[in-house]
């Protein structure tokens, strides 16, 4: 009998837990999942509530619930993996073999990496809403804010969820008109990046939606302490930016765990993975899924989505004996939260930046463009998530290879100025 | 992609000016690439980072960005700054010869 080892129970490790439960019979295959803790939190959730759109009750469940039957759910959390032993070390000493091993850790915040920033001031006037307790803060606070400074910053790349700290300042921008305090606000977006976002299309459409919104933006800004006290960013080129309420992206690295296991994790703690198959460089045993994984793609999501089908196969394949599918391709899809009521769509992988049209066809949800039907489709996500993502179900028509048809090429996008 | 004249040498570059063939790179395109964005001369430390980028970029396909230089280069990142001044990651790896990292996606 096979034995698979899921480390992590949120996204990656669900959804793959669940489907590959329903690949095998419970005595061709023993599946267990361990994680630290019993709650499962939805992510993309974190962005509304600072704006009283979620509540904290809205957006977690507990993880064992969202796993099948059949499948062995160990609440613990894991000391290391030893990779040369094929063994998973538990934080209480026991010991759980592997043949093989699915790695969807995630990723850690590490706000302790910049200087200054867990310090005076830490969840007075500088928050974090990529954790529960940071965005409940942060809400309490911008309740609070009545004018002034409102800096958002993004320390360093990689981050999960890249265009979240962009739809904040759309979100920002929105909540202070509907309090009637914008003209009083002075919102300024911080990135290390060169541009608003990193693709270059998206960057201008991007770029230009914050111009348009009156959201100062800033580049190439690398944070290197944060002044809670005084109010100030610090670039490690001794750039200062002041404000008085500051939301920051902290730097994100893998989970301790797998810094602790010998080989296993990059400078980062993120494994080193195949970016077509999922299997680790590391042993091929050993699979990564989602943020755990170092590929060059966003940490999205929708990314641990579409790769979870492909890594399903290849565990099979795997333990099989047989070739991997080297078909994964970088896919990754996001709704955009943009306020009023709207959202953009962009969907793009490893070859292909996005680009207008529609998605997942030429009959579909508009792409690069602000609609309220997008909105929606953000909206239903969250159903969609805990019911058919999670259980590993397929969504009808969305497929884990990123669709052409019904995009426009950039030539065609200059011809028809649709943009 | 363009042609570039580059210490005497036609090389590709492209619409940023960075090497599209980081087998084309040397020594002496490090030293004017430097020359063109202000470094001069490349110091014995700016030579560490440099040659740690093409080591890095030869075993794993991208270059570092800055946190993992100032992690993994044994340069902390503020003499990082004052080395390659505004983005050590990207301006040390145009100089090196080597793609704009793609650690920022």
């Amino acid at each position: 009998m096979h034995r698979i080892v899921i480390l992590g129970g949120g996204t990656g490790g669900t959804l793959t837990a669940n489907r590959l439960r329903k690949a095998y019979r419970q005595d061709e295959a023993s599946v267990t999942v361990v994680d630290q803790d019993d709650t499962h939190l939805y992510q993309p959730g974190l962005l509304f509530v600072p704006f009283g759109l979620a509540r904290p009750d809205d957006i977690t469940r507990p993880r064992g619930r969202q796993l099948h039957d059949g499948i062995e759910y160990r609440a613990t959390g894991v000391d290391r993996v030893e990779t040369e032993r094929r063994e998973v070390v538990l934080e209480d000493g026991s010991t759980l073999g592997y043949d093989a091993l699915v790695v969807a850790t995630g990723s850690v915040l590490a706000p302790e990496e910049t200087d200054g920033l867990t310090g005076p001031g830490w969840m007075e006037r500088v928050f974090t809403f990529y954790t529960l307790d940071g965005a409940v803060g942060l809400e309490q606070a911008l309740q609070r804010f009545d004018g002034g400074r409102l800096v958002v910053n993004v320390v360093d790349m990689p981050i999960k969820c890249p265009v979240a700290p962009l739809e904040f300042c759309f979100l920002a921008d929105w909540y202070l008109r509907e309090r009637g305090i914008r003209d009083a606000v002075d919102l300024t977006y911080v990135t290390p990046l060169d541009a608003a976002f990193t693709m270059p299309i998206a960057a201008q459409r991007l770029g230009g939606m914050l111009a348009d919104r009156h959201i100062t933006l800033v580049t190439e800004f690398n944070t290197g302490a944060v002044d809670g006290a005084g109010g100030r960013l610090i670039s490690y080129d001794d750039r200062e930016i002041g404000f008085d309420l500051a939301v920051v992206v902290p730097a994100h690295n893998g989970a301790p765990c797998i810094a602790r296991s010998p080989g296993l994790g990059d400078e980062l703690g993120f494994v080193p993975t195949d970016q077509h198959t999922l299997q680790s460089s590391v042993a091929p045993e050993i699979f990564a899924v989602g943020d755990a994984a170092s590929l060059p793609i966003s940490k999205a999501g929708s990314v641990t989505h579409f790769e979870g089908e492909v890594l399903v196969e290849n565990v099979q394949r795997f333990l099989a004996g047989e070739p991997l599918d080297a078909s994964y391709d970088g896919h990754a899809n996001c709704f955009i939260e943009t306020g009023f009521h709207k959202a953009m769509l962009i969907d793009f992988n490893y070859d292909v930046e996005p680009l207008p049209g529609h998605f997942p066809g030429p009959v579909g949800l508009p792409l690069m463009q602000e609609t309220h039907l997008n909105h929606l489709g953000k909206l239903m996500f969250q159903w969609l998530y805990w019911h058919t993502l999670l259980p590993g179900r397929d969504i009808p028509g969305v497929h884990s290879s990123m669709p052409m048809s019904g995009k426009r090429q950039p030539s065609e996008t200059r011809e028809g100025a649709a943009l | 992609m363009t042609v570039d004249t580059i210490a005497g040498i036609p090389v590709d570059v492209n619409e940023e000016g960075f090497l599209t063939d980081a087998s084309e790179w040397n020594e002496d395109i490090a030293v004017d690439l430097a020359r063109r964005e202000g470094i001069d001369p490349l110091t014995d430390r700016h030579w560490e980072v440099l040659r740690f980028m093409r080591a890095e970029y030869e075993a794993k396909g991208t270059g570092p960005t800055v946190r993992i230089l100032g992690k993994t280069s044994g340069v902390p990142v503020k003499e990082l700054y004052q080395l390659f001044p505004k983005g050590p990651a990207k301006l040390a790896a145009k100089i090196a010869g080597i793609p704009k990292p793609r650690g920022c996606i």
